[in-house]
């Protein structure tokens, strides 16, 4: 205890010194506390974004994969996601909704204007299984799934754009050389990991489907009671598909394991750039390993005046690794505080950047700077404990 | 008390073998006063520093107190110097950035001696070295001879057996010197082991005891019929 009082005496009284080496650990530290706060905003902003859907959500997607997507080489295979089989997953026992997804690109047209955009051919359940909002008008009927009325929603950007602020509901315009009349407009959304939900119209599947000539889905979204359990909606899906198609040639992927895999894939993206910051702390580091081979060399009389006073060589090691860890814990102390000052001003000033504070990466990032410190005075406490006595004595 | 028996101390330097110390046997016993005298080169610093078990020879036998510490490991020979050896040295060797007080108080801090215990110990000796009022002051804020003052008090601290001087009054004025030889001298009187290394005659002359050296061997080993009191 008191040894620590003697290094934290010599550290004090090279403040200028200590200071800066102090800066490189905090600068370090509030690296990895911004960044891994950013991180950890981003992390939680995405999963809230894809959670807004709801959780009780399961989409069968044709191919069996094991992960999103349809591969190439299955196609061929693979019997199509029919809009029979989405209708016959809708009567399964607990399930509250059922849209059919296909999706396309094609140009929309209203008088002189034209705007191409993402076509979605989906049922009259989106607001619900999708948890969207119409703003002016309605959605689209249930009408009969094979023979649909030609009638179109607009995403809230496609809207401004053909319309500006004027009321489109009742016109006409042409999707793919179709004729559609609008009957709805849909509330802003926003982006969703670069898709603008907002830049899209909605029309019928089965007029999409002829559009685009395909003959099957891309997917089948389900909302099932949020009661049950997405396991057991899953196995239902999968005997119900089974039986239809002899074998299991569609991929089920639950709200969960998205949420899983975009969780363990944030994560990651959080430590990298956790990492990124951790460089700033190895230089830091660095600079306390340069600081402390300075000052042993500098105190070598020193040194030999301890040994000479009886200091044993482990007490002089301990003198110089207290010396480091006190550096480093005032640098990370400073960092701790700069870094989560610099997170919550970075919050206040950018609202839109999310931006979220992890307690783990705190502790994280300040036993990191510790551990560097120790690590750092390591080489240069054991030098300063090996220096012969005499030899320490004669270099005043 | 201090026994040295064919104790060999030499250094390789470039392709020259120096023998700094070469067969020297010496039984030094408690409460004498002991000057060390011989040209630059002759082994006194050597001697002082095996003595003073900051150097290990690399033959003979040293017994401190009866024991043999040429065979001890690091840990038990810091413990030695600690109980057993007082430092004083040439260049006071200070730490700058602690007071007179803190300073008094290293050996202790070292040992693990209790806070308390300890600022009552360091009151006492700066005050038999007459430096109460300085307690606060860093070394720059001292004469030499204050500084040199501190220095022994803080050597003593710890109660030795054995003071070792190596030139105390090296880098201080003759007043100041004399201060701090009757300063030593009071303390040999009242029983410690005092060895004294020096160059400087009149100041060997004050021992009771003298060993010369030259070229690592104990060329002369003379009692002195003067003590301190007879010198004016």
């Amino acid at each position: 205890m008191d040894l620590t009082l003697y290094a934290a005496g010599a550290v004090a009284a090279q403040p200028l010194r200590a200071g800066l080496t102090a800066l490189g650990i905090a600068v370090g530290v509030a690296a990895v506390i911004l960044l891994t706060a950013i991180g950890e905003g981003v992390h939680r902003y995405v999963l809230a974004e894809f959670t807004q859907f709801g959780t009780n959500l399961l989409a069968i997607t044709p191919g069996k994969t094991q992960t999103f997507g349809v591969s190439g080489a299955m196609v061929s295979t693979t019997r199509p996601l029919s809009l029979e089989d989405a209708a016959a997953l809708a009567r399964l026992d607990g399930i509250t909704a059922a849209v059919p997804v296909i999706q396309g690109n094609a140009s929309v047209e209203f008088g002189e204007r034209g705007r191409r955009t993402t076509v979605l051919g989906v049922n009259h359940q989106v607001p619900a299984v999708w948890q969207l909002r119409v703003r002016m008008g309605r959605f689209l009927p249930a009408d009969d799934t094979g023979h649909p009325r030609a009638y179109a929603v607009l995403g809230a950007k496609l809207h401004r754009e053909l319309f500006g602020d004027h009321n489109p509901l009742g016109q006409r315009i042409r999707v793919g050389g179709e004729r559609y009349r609008i009957v709805g407009v849909m509330a802003p959304k926003g982006q969703l990991l670069g898709f603008d939900l907002d830049d899209t119209i909605y029309l019928p599947v089965a007029k999409v489907m002829a559009m685009f000539d395909r003959e099957g889905l891309m997917e089948v979204d389900l909302l099932y009671r949020p009661e049950m359990a997405s396991e057991a909606v899953a196995a239902a899906v999968r005997s119900t598909l089974m039986r239809r198609h002899g074998h299991e040639d569609f991929t089920i992927t639950t709200q969960d394991q998205m949420l899983e895999v975009l969780g363990s894939i944030l994560g990651i993206l959080t430590v990298a750039v956790g990492a990124l910051g951790g460089i700033s702390l190895l230089v830091g580091g660095v600079g306390i390993l340069t600081i402390m081979t300075i000052s042993v060399h500098e105190r070598t009389a020193e040194i030999g005046l301890l040994r000479a006073l009886g200091a044993r060589p482990n007490q002089i090691l301990a003198l110089f690794l207290a010396e480091s860890a006190a550096l480093s814990a005032a640098g990370g102390l400073a960092g701790l505080m700069a870094g989560t000052g610099l997170a919550r001003g970075l919050a206040v000033l950018v609202p839109k950047l999310p931006v979220h504070v992890a307690w783990e990466y705190l502790i994280l990032a300040a036993a990191l700077a510790v551990v560097i410190g120790l690590a750092a005075g390591v080489a240069p406490a054991a030098r300063a404990s090996r220096t012969p006595p005499v030899e320490a004595l004669r270099s005043e | 008390m201090i026994r040295l028996q064919d104790i060999s101390r030499h250094f390789v330097i470039g392709d020259n073998t120096v023998h700094a110390l070469d067969r020297v046997s010496l039984h030094i016993t408690a409460g004498e006063y002991v000057a060390v005298m011989g040209p630059s080169g002759s082994g006194k610093s050597t001697l002082l520093n095996v003595i003073g078990l900051l150097d290990r020879p690399d033959d003979g036998r040293y017994l401190l107190d009866g024991e043999d510490t040429t065979t001890m490991d690091e840990v038990r020979l810091a413990g030695f110097r600690r109980r057993h050896i007082g430092f004083v040295f040439q260049s006071f060797h200070l730490v700058p950035r602690l007071s007179a007080a803190a300073n008094v108080e290293l050996p202790m801090v070292l040992a693990g001696i209790p806070a308390e215990q300890r600022r009552r110990r360091t009151t006492a000796a700066l005050e038999a070295v007459g430096l109460t009022d300085r307690a606060g002051h860093r070394p720059e804020q001292l004469s030499g001879g204050q500084r040199q003052r501190v220095a022994v008090a803080r050597a003593t601290i710890m109660g030795p057996a054995v003071l070792l001087a190596d030139e105390p009054t090296g880098n201080l004025d003759t007043a100041s010197g004399m201060e701090v030889m009757a300063l030593l001298e009071t303390l040999n009187g009242d029983g410690l082991t005092l060895i004294l290394v020096t160059h400087d005659a009149s100041l060997g002359g004050r021992a009771r005891r003298m060993v010369k050296l030259l070229d690592g061997r104990v060329e002369s080993d003379e009692r002195l019929s003067t003590g301190p009191e007879s010198t004016p």
